[in-house]
């Protein structure tokens, strides 16, 4: 049988093998490119770097644990980001799995790398309320009609960050982390476009098409999956060296991720030529091998 | 290779080969890890939703003392009785249980499509039909304080030829031939694109949580690789 008569019949497996080897090698071998942020990102970059300290930024969380590979790299990176600008962050998430998600984030990287700040004077964690967008559209009326407590069932008015706060434009930037509905596209159809604040995301690469049409007049900017945080990260390396030795997972991630990416390609274009080939046959006269 | 002593990174490392295994053919540790996952969800939004939503949202509104064991910053709160009426229609919601009085669970439904259909509307109308509308309608020859710029323009170029190719694939009350032809396979081209684009950024998202998962298994677990 003529090679190219085998790899029409290859097995699957093999295929998923070879998925499986192009992620393992790079990440042993700790391959890494250098990443230099497009525009949509250094946006978002941008933007948190010209606040001025003790403005209030918004972190949405919405995404589960499926999506934290693509997900978490980004909250890092922006949370970081906005405690290095001494900006006042209030957590809170649409996605009920975004709770422990946003409890952990707290935990490793808010009270860890960033003991100075206090809890209910530089930060808040609201959690997850259910609603989705119809929980949007309320906390831009009435924000504390939604949150009566913080996570941790404290009275929201006896929360310091909190009095003075209304409603999401009483936010100078609400950021959104998410894997899928609701999401980004809500906060920019609930919040942003009729509250006139600006939003700024942070999504999985599935969803990242969905949302350039939304740049940049609805939408500030966007990180698009893996390569978009790889970029904020890079962003926040160059300005802030410090986090050079820190724990750098999207940078590290686009490795094995270029690797398997070429494997794919290479499957593709063997797909192809096996296809044209065996078309180029069946005209001949020669029939269909089997 | 530092083996880890965490039981629950051993559990982790076993559900996660259980899942994975499936890639070679169902078995038996592929439906317990997606049984035990499903069961565990559950589990997980309806405790997350009695003590995120349910005691703090409705009944610390109506009745607040009761929540003093569980929410004591909320027990001294004055009553909002307002709140009977979701509280209502969320019981109504429930008859759906009941085979005799199930269509009663009909009302709350109906308020809850009418209000989102209503909601809905208004956004989707102003962000994604005239909001989309506007990020369209742009110059197709940029000048910048530096001058002409080429690249500018022919992105808006792109942008406008794209749109407007794509809406002619659509329209099918006149046959697609002639210019109007050509259009409408332009219009397919940048709608292949578009799928290609989508079809990049899936592999993508795929790839990294299998990187994700990778990491753990050899960091993690096994010690291999630093995180």
């Amino acid at each position: 049988m003529p090679f190219f008569d085998k790899v029409k019949n290859i097995d699957r497996r093999i295929i998923f093998l070879f998925i499986a080897l192009s992620v393992i090698v790079p990440l042993l071998l700790n391959i890494k490119f250098t990443e230099k942020a497009s525009p949509i990102v250094q946006n978002i970059f941008d933007k948190i770097e010209s606040l001025p300290a003790g403005s209030r930024m918004l972190i949405s969380m919405d995404y589960g644990p499926s999506t934290v590979p693509e997900i978490q790299p980004m909250v890092n990176a922006v949370v970081r980001h906005a405690n290095e600008r001494n900006l006042k962050i209030c957590y809170m998430c649409l996605w009920a799995t975004g709770q422990n998600l946003t409890t952990t984030t707290v935990d490793s990287i808010q009270m860890k790398e960033f003991p100075d700040k206090k809890y209910g004077v530089d930060f808040v964690n609201l959690g997850y309320k259910a609603g989705n967008e119809g929980l949007i559209n309320v906390l831009l009326t009435d924000m504390k009609k939604m949150y009566t407590t913080d996570a941790a069932g404290t009275y929201i008015d006896d929360i310091d960050m909190m009095k003075p706060i209304r409603n999401l434009t009483s936010f100078d930037l609400i950021v959104s982390l998410g894997g899928g509905t609701p999401g980004i596209k809500e906060w920019i159809l609930f919040a942003g476009d009729p509250g006139g604040i600006p939003v700024a995301g942070g999504s999985t690469a599935v969803q990242a098409p969905l949302l350039y049409p939304y740049w940049p007049n609805q939408l500030l900017g966007l990180m698009g999956g893996i390569k978009g945080a790889a970029e904020y990260e890079s962003l926040l390396i160059k300005h802030y060296p410090k986090y050079k030795n820190k724990s750098n997972p999207g940078i590290r991630m686009m490795g094995p991720q270029a690797i398997a990416h070429i494997v794919i390609m290479l499957f593709i274009i063997i797909g192809n030529i096996t296809f044209f080939m065996e078309r180029s046959r069946e005209k001949s006269g020669k029939g269909k091998v089997s | 290779m530092h083996l880890s002593g965490d039981i629950w990174i051993w559990l982790g490392a076993f559900l996660t080969l259980s899942i994975l295994s499936f890639l070679y053919k169902d078995n038996p540790f592929y439906k317990f890890a997606e049984h035990l996952f499903v069961g565990v969800s559950a589990a997980y939004w309806m405790v997350i939703g009695i003590w995120g939503t349910l005691f703090p949202n409705l009944i610390a509104k109506i009745y607040p003392s009761a929540v003093r064991f569980v929410l004591p910053s909320l027990a001294d709160r004055p009553p909002e009785y307002q709140y009977i009426f979701p509280a209502v229609l969320g019981i109504l919601l429930l008859m759906r249980l009941s085979g005799k009085y199930g269509w009663i669970s009909r009302w709350p439904l109906a308020f809850i499509v009418g209000t989102t259909a209503g909601l809905n509307l208004i956004r989707y109308l102003r962000s994604d039909f005239i909001g989309q509308v506007q990020n369209t309608m742009i110059p197709l020859v940029v000048f910048k304080s530096s001058g002409f710029s080429w690249l500018d323009s022919f992105s808006n170029i792109v942008i406008f030829v794209g749109v407007f190719c794509g809406l002619i694939y659509f329209f099918f009350s006149k046959e697609h031939k002639g210019a109007f032809g050509t259009a409408s396979r332009i219009g397919v081209w940048v709608l292949m694109v578009t799928f290609g684009a989508g079809f990049g950024y899936t592999v993508m998202a795929r790839i990294s949580l299998l990187v994700g998962r990778m990491q753990f298994l050899l960091g993690d677990w096994l010690g291999l690789i630093g995180r």
